[in-house]
């Protein structure tokens, strides 16, 4: 059977998570590396007073700002898989997800803070994390008969109504979320058994790992989230090859031609919905906490349209492409600005062509013209966070309109391309 | 202090149910404006626009940009009225937002003839955040004054008060209610309405699906843009157009479905229901409910209605076969 990848010669093997040696080689280099990044860092590895052992390797990625958008690509994966799962295999359109984002954040913060001004039961994490999926999966199921009678686009308005309820209710429960001034915290990532004061795994301080790796608290919290998403990965992975996942394309394919064929749509549906919910609630506690602070205004729109974002530029229907999406989604405004940093670099050395080209585009002063200003209220131009939502905005639309597959659509084709080469097809 | 209690109240309470209807009616006259435009284009085009309230901002901002920034025509007519410059204003705005709503449609909108419905609809929520974006940036941190004529003027009835404001916006959305209605009478009309029943058949008949398309979103954001003058003038943002009004016009969606996607009927009946029952929601006196609460009702309403009717009020049900 060597050499022949594609030849199956049992059910199981076809349909396993990882289907070809090449997959589950490269999967499993892929994790390590992920695993492996805080190390990159000098000092990351050895005892001692001074240590300066590190693995070669990119070492811009071990740093903490970059730790720490790696972390939030994690959070957003949670998210977008969970967004997934509804729109992309089961077909029904959400904007609601912010709303079971949020929910999730705040039953966390009752649940994992301590009673203080605000509600709070001081939990440990292994009660709050799980409990702040479980609960927005009940408030799902609740949505889901909406679902079943509300069909297309005006279950999408819907699900919008859903937000702006949400977002009123978070104003107006200010003993949990603290309103629209203070906002609330929420729990530290700490593994607890119970109350007690010492933490027997602590994510939030600095510290040494088997004696050997030192880590700061960003490359703790970032290896933490990371095992966590890789067992959300392996749930929504596998969901697609069970009965339930089947029965979702289905009813996303032909609701009718698959009740005929004996899915009950109702029921399937509302699983949906709460399966949906239940990665929504877990990723918003998880933002919540990994920031420290929440405002109702974090559960706005925007942040459902993020997820829709991630989930179409990435490859709806797909668990590799929803990864993608939540990274270049996640990536984008940092490699924006650093980019028209380095274009503000160019413009001022003043040197070669690029430097005049560049300030064609930058405007820096009030005379001058320009599509992004690098000083803002000053000079015309969109600002960078305007530039960076129109970006946003219109890799939407192109994705849609050139790669309705997403990332997940390009990759396919490289792939492809070299799997024949030198043949074409 | 002299004491008469019940006759008093009676007469308050009476003014407040006026004052509230007012209210309710001017702003269900903004939602009806803004659910129109969007049943058209919904109904053309079977695009389901979250750009719409992107559109109304754009719109008020073109027209701020007419009448104050650029301050044209009245730079060259000194000795004009003002309601006349401004009426000028607003009708280069109108243009220029019917231009940029055919431009919309077809850069974004075009290439996706064809696609699911639902791809379409999150393609315009693409497009909603560029043009939010952009005018946004162009709003900047303050308000933008639209320089309209009617100013902070009332007309005093007694038992309410009616702002200038008002009474043309009345006034205007009866006109433009009436002139959609006449326009489905129009031979483009008519071609309009066969495209939305059936575009490969309405084509066959010769009629230019495509410009139809232009068309309904020219007219959309048109509508567009009058609704969102309105919601930047005197009683509403006294101060002027700034970056919530986009934000605003998200509460048209629950007219919209109300009325059911594709009727023009249903989204003025739609538009003024939830007008009146937001405005007449700060009558509830339950203190729990805190702030905000009007600004919710639409979406209840809306919920309500479609797990009775799910296909809003007037709209068609699907037919859907196997």
């Amino acid at each position: 059977m060597r050499g022949r990848p594609l030849l199956y010669t049992s059910y199981e093997a076809d349909q396993a998570m990882l289907n070809t040696t090449t997959k589950r080689v490269m999967a499993f280099i892929f994790f390590v590396f992920l695993l492996a990044i805080p190390l990159f860092k000098v000092g990351s590895i050895g005892g001692g007073e001074d240590p300066m052992g590190a693995l070669p390797g990119p070492d811009f990625l071990a740093q903490d700002d970059w730790l720490k958008l790696l972390t939030s690509v994690c959070i957003f994966a949670i998210a977008g898989l969970g967004l997934n799962i509804l729109t992309g295999l089961a077909g029904q359109v959400s904007l609601g997800h912010a709303f079971f984002m949020g929910l999730g954040a705040y039953v966390a913060a009752v649940l994992g803070m301590p009673s203080g001004a605000l509600w709070g039961l001081g939990l440990p994490i292994w009660i709050w994390l799980p409990v702040a999926g479980l609960i927005p999966a009940l408030v799902g199921v609740l949505v889901a008969p909406t679902a079943v009678r509300v069909r297309g686009l005006y279950l999408a308005i819907v699900t919008l109504g859903l937000v702006f309820i949400g977002e009123y209710l978070w104003r107006n429960l200010d003993f949990i979320t603290g309103g629209s001034q203070s906002g609330r915290s929420h729990p530290e990532f700490e593994v607890r058994l119970w109350k007690e004061e010492q933490p027997l795994i602590d994510f939030s301080t600095e510290g040494t790992w088997f004696g050997v790796f030192n880590l700061s608290s960003e490359a703790k919290t970032y290896i933490f989230l990371l095992l966590l998403t890789v067992i959300f990965i392996v749930i929504a992975k596998n969901l697609q090859r069970t009965r339930v996942g089947r029965a979702f394309m289905s009813i996303r394919d032909r609701d009718i031609a698959a009740e005929v064929m004996g899915v009950n749509e109702f029921r399937y549906k509302t699983l949906a919905f709460a399966i949906s919910s239940f990665f929504a609630g877990v990723s918003g506690a998880l933002l919540a906490s990994f920031v420290g602070r929440s405002i109702p205004e974090t559960w706005i729109l925007f942040l459902s349209v993020q997820i829709i974002a991630i989930v179409l530029i990435g490859g709806a229907g797909t668990v590799s492409g929803t990864l993608m999406g939540a990274a270049f989604v996640t990536l984008l405004p940092r490699i924006i600005r650093d980019f028209t940093q380095w274009m503000q670099g160019v413009v001022q050395s003043g040197e070669g062509v690029l430097a005049s080209l560049f300030d064609l585009v930058l405007s820096t002063g009030p005379g001058d013209f320009g599509l992004v200003n690098t000083a803002a209220g000053v000079a015309p131009g969109l600002g960078i966070d305007q530039l960076n939502l129109v970006i946003y905005g219109l890799l939407i639309i192109g994705f849609l309109i050139f790669e309705p597959l997403g990332l997940y659509g390009i990759w396919l084709r490289i792939r492809n391309y070299w799997k024949g080469w030198p043949f074409t097809y | 202090m002299p004491h008469i209690p019940i006759l008093a109240q009676a007469a308050t309470e009476t003014n407040e149910f006026a004052k509230l209807l007012v209210e309710g009616l001017s702003l269900g006259s903004i939602y009806a404006l803004l659910a129109m435009g969007f049943v058209i284009i919904f109904k053309a085009t079977q695009v389901l626009n979250f750009a719409h309230g992107a559109l109304a901002s754009l719109g008020a901002f073109l027209v701020a940009l007419f009448a104050t920034i650029w301050d044209i025509p009245a730079r060259w007519m000194p000795d004009a009225p003002v309601w006349v410059s401004w009426s000028l204003a607003v009708l280069i705005a109108l243009v220029a937002a019917f231009g940029l709503g055919m431009l919309l449609e077809r850069i974004f909108i075009r290439p996706m003839v064809g696609e699911e419905l639902f791809a379409v609809a999150i393609v315009t929520l693409g497009v909603d955040i560029v043009v939010r974006a952009i005018t946004n940036d162009f709003i900047g941190t303050d308000s933008r004054p639209l320089g309209d004529p009617w100013g902070t003027q009332f007309f005093d009835l007694g038992w309410v008060r009616l702002a200038h404001t008002e009474v043309a916006q009345f006034a205007i959305t009866i006109l433009l209610v009436i002139g959609v209605a006449w326009f489905f009478r129009t031979r483009t009309g008519i071609a309009m309405r066969a495209t939305a029943f059936d575009q490969e058949a309405a084509r066959a008949q010769g009629i230019a699906v495509g410009r139809i398309f232009s068309l309904s979103w020219g007219i959309g954001a048109v509508l567009a843009a009058v609704a969102g003058v309105f919601l930047s003038l005197f009683p509403r943002r006294p101060g002027g157009l700034d970056t919530q009004t986009a934000f605003f016009a998200f509460a048209a969606f629950p007219a919209i479905v109300l009325g059911g996607l594709d009727s023009i009927v249903g989204a003025v009946v739609g538009g003024l229901i939830i007008g009146l029952a937001q405005s007449y929601s700060s009558l509830i006196p339950w203190e729990f409910l805190g702030s905000g609460f009007g600004g919710v009702v639409p979406y209840i309403v809306m919920l309500i209605v479609l797990l009775i009717r799910p296909y809003g009020l007037f709209g068609t049900e699907e037919i859907r076969r196997v």
